[in-house]
C-alpha cells in the first residue's frame, strides 16, 4: 500500500531541467535514504517533497490526499543548518512546535504549564534535558540537529524530511546521531525521507536506497537534461554490491 | 611583524583612546590663552573657567523674568520631541519592515517607494511642513518622522528578508500562521536590529531636531544655540553643544546597555 505516491515529477527552473519522470511509491513507516551526486537536485526533490515548491508537472500526494500547496503540520523537516529558532531557549523551541499552531503563536495558564511539561520530557528524551534554559548558539552541532528532530517530531507530522542532517557534524558526533535516529525509528513508524551525501549512511539507516542521476547525458549540454532515479535498493536485501553501484552511476564516496 | 597584527596592550588602548580628547582639549586651551592674552575681550575662544562659569550658572541659576532654568527646560523640550519623532518612526519601521520583508504582495508595492521615499532631502521639505503643519511641535516632530523613518524601514525589512529561508519554512511545518511566523519568527529577530538602527539614526535625528528649532521655536536646545549666536555668546553655544554631545552618549549607552540585556541571544555584534 503506497503512502507517499510521487507520479512524473517534472522540475525546472526557467529553461533548465532539474528533475524529470520521478515516479515513486513508498510505503508507512519507510525510511527512504537519497544520494546522488552534488547537484542533481536532491533538495528540490525534498522541497517539492515538502510542497514548499510545486513541480513543473507531476503531483505528489501523501495517504492519497490532494497535493498540498504549501508547508505545513503533516511535513517535518530538519535542515543542515537554521533548523532552530536562535532567539528562543532550548525548551522554547520544543514548546513552539505546539504554541505555533494557536492565533498568536503562544500559550498560556496550564496549557503552556502542559507543553512545557511535555517540552521537558522530549528533551530528556533525546538528551538535552540540562540545557533546556540555553540558547541554540550554546549547543554543539549535534546538539542542535537532535534538538530540531526533537522539535520536528514535537509535531507529529506525517513524514518527516531530512536534508543532509548531519552532512556539518564530525564523524564521532555523526555515529551518536545515527544510533539516537535508530532509535527512533524502532519507537515510531514514521515515513522519513533522508537526503545524504554518504552512502554508507544511506545504507545503515535506510530501508530504502535511492540514486538520483541523469539517465541521459548531453556532452555538448550538461544542462540539457535532468535527473531521475536511476536506482531503487531496498537495504535490507544486501545482494546488490555497492561497488557496481558507485561505478555505474556518478555518486562519489565524499573523501 | 606586519602592522595589522600588532595589537596594542589595555594600558596603551586606554592611553591611545585618551590621546585624540586631550589633544582637541590642549590645542583649544593653547589658541584661547594667545588670543586672549591679545585681547582681554575677546570673544571667539573664552577660556575654559569661563566657559565652566557660564556652565555652572546655566545648569543652576533660573531666568531673570520668569525664574525658570532655561536649560533644563530646554532639555526636556528636545528630549520630548526626539523622543516622540523618533519612538513613532521605530514603530512604522518595525510594522512596515515586518509586511515588507514578509509579505510579497506588500513587498511588491511598497519596496520601490520606500526607496525613492529615502532619496528625498528631508530639509529640503522643511518649509513644506512649517506651512502645511504650522511651527508648533508638530511640524519638528514630523521632521524627525520623515528624516529616519525611511533608513528604518529599509534597514528592518532587509533584516527581515535576511532571516534565513529554512526558519520561515521550519515554522510552517509547525503550523505556524503568517501572523504567527510575523510575532513569533521574524520580530524578536529584528528587535536588536531595530535598537541598532534608532542608534544609528539618533545622529540624523538630532540633526534634524535642531535644524527645526533653530528656524522657529521658542524653547529647545537648537533654539538657543541659534539665539545666542547673535551676542555671540561662545560660552553658551559650547556648554549646550558639549551638553547635548553627553546626552546623545548616554541615550546611545542605554539602548546598547538594553540591547544586550533583553536580546541576549544575538551575540555581542551589537
Ligand atoms: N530556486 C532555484 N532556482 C534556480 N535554480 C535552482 C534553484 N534551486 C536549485 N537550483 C539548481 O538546481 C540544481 C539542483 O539543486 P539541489 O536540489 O540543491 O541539488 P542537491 O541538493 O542534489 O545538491 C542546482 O544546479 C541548483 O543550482
Ligand atoms: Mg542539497
Amino acid at each position: 500500500m503506497s503512502f507517499v505516491t510521487v507520479r512524473n515529477i517534472f522540475q525546472s527552473y526557467g529553461t533548465r531541467p532539474i528533475l524529470e519522470r520521478v515516479n515513486l511509491d513508498v510505503a508507512e513507516g519507510t525510511f527512504v535514504s537519497i544520494v546522488g551526486a552534488s547537484g542533481c537536485g536532491k533538495s528540490t526533490f525534498l522541497r517539492l517533497l515538502l510542497a514548499e515548491e510545486r513541480p513543473t508537472r507531476g503531483e505528489i500526494r501523501i495517504d492519497g490526499a490532494p497535493p498540498a500547496l504549501e508547508p505545513g503540520r503533516e511535513r517535518g523537516v530538519v535542515f543542515q543548518r537554521y533548523s532552530v529558532f536562535p532567539h528562543m531557549t532550548v525548551l522554547d523551541n520544543i514548546v513552539a512546535a505546539d504554541a505555533f499552531t494557536r492565533r498568536f503563536g503562544l500559550l498560556f495558564g496550564a496549557e503552556r504549564r502542559a507543553a512545557r511539561a511535555r517540552a521537558a520530557e522530549t528533551l530528556d528524551r533525546i538528551g538535552l534535558g540540562h540545557m533546556a534554559e540555553a540558547y541554540p548558539a550554546a549547543l554543539s552541532g549535534g546538539m542542535q540537529q537532535r534538538l530540531a528532530i526533537g522539535q520536528a517530531l514535537t509535531a507529529r507530522p506525517r513524514i518527516l524530511l531530512l536534508d543532509e542532517p548531519f552532512g556539518a557534524l564530525d564523524p564521532g558526533t555523526r555515529l551518536a546521531m545515527h544510533d539516537f535516529l535508530l532509535e527512533l525509528k524502532a519507537g515510531t513508524n514514521m515515513t522519513v525521507f533522508m537526503v545524504t551525501h554518504d552512502i554508507e549512511e544511506g545504507f545503515k539507516l535506510g530501508d530504502r536506497l535511492i540514486v538520483f542521476d541523469k539517465p541521459r547525458w548531453d556532452p555538448t549540454d550538461p544542462n540539457a537534461y535532468g535527473a531521475t532515479i536511476t536506482y531503487d535498493l531496498d537495504t535490507r536485501r544486501r545482494d546488490e554490491g555497492i561497488q557496481t553501484l558507485l561505478e555505474e552511476t556518478n555518486v562519489h564516496r565524499p573523501a | 611583524m606586519r602592522l595589522i597584527n600588532r595589537k596594542p596592550g589595555r594600558p596603551l588602548a586606554l592611553f591611545l583612546m585618551l590621546v585624540p580628547f586631550v589633544a582637541v582639549i590642549v590645542a583649544y586651551m593653547v589658541g584661547s590663552d594667545m588670543r586672549l592674552s591679545v585681547n582681554p575681550a575677546d570673544k571667539l575662544l573664552p577660556a575654559p573657567s569661563t566657559i565652566a562659569d557660564t556652565a555652572a550658572r546655566l545648569f543652576t541659576e533660573g531666568d531673570r523674568r520668569t525664574g525658570r532654568v532655561l536649560l533644563w527646560y530646554d532639555t526636556a523640550v528636545s528630549l520630548r520631541r526626539l523622543g516622540i519623532g523618533v519612538g513613532i518612526a521605530a514603530l512604522s519601521g518595525l510594522v512596515f519592515g515586518l509586511l515588507i520583508g514578509l509579505l510579497p504582495h506588500v513587498r511588491a508595492g511598497l519596496a520601490g517607494f520606500v526607496a525613492v521615499l529615502s532619496m528625498v532631502p528631508p530639509l529640503a521639505i522643511l518649509p513644506i511642513l512649517f506651512i502645511v503643519f504650522g511651527l508648533g511641535e508638530t511640524s519638528k516632530i514630523v521632521l524627525i518622522v520623515i528624516g529616519i523613518t525611511p533608513f528604518l524601514i529599509r534597514d528592518l525589512s532587509q533584516r527581515v528578508i535576511d532571516i534565513p529561508r529554512e526558519q520561515i519554512v521550519k515554522a510552517e511545518t509547525l503550523g505556524a500562521s503568517s501572523l504567527v511566523i510575523a510575532l513569533r519568527v521574524a520580530l524578536p529577530q529584528i528587535m536588536p536590529r531595530l535598537i541598532q538602527a534608532v542608534r544609528l539614526s539618533l545622529g540624523p535625528a538630532w540633526l534634524f531636531l535642531i535644524a527645526a528649532e533653530a528656524i522657529a521655536s521658542d524653547l529647545g536646545l537648537g533654539y538657543r544655540i541659534f539665539l545666542v549666536r547673535r551676542y555671540l555668546a561662545m560660552d553658551v553655544i559650547l556648554t549646550y553643544v558639549l551638553w547635548i554631545t553627553l546626552l546623545a552618549f548616554l541615550i546611545d549607552l542605554v539602548l546598547r546597555w538594553l540591547s544586550r540585556r533583553l536580546y541576549p541571544w544575538a551575540g555581542a555584534g551589537l
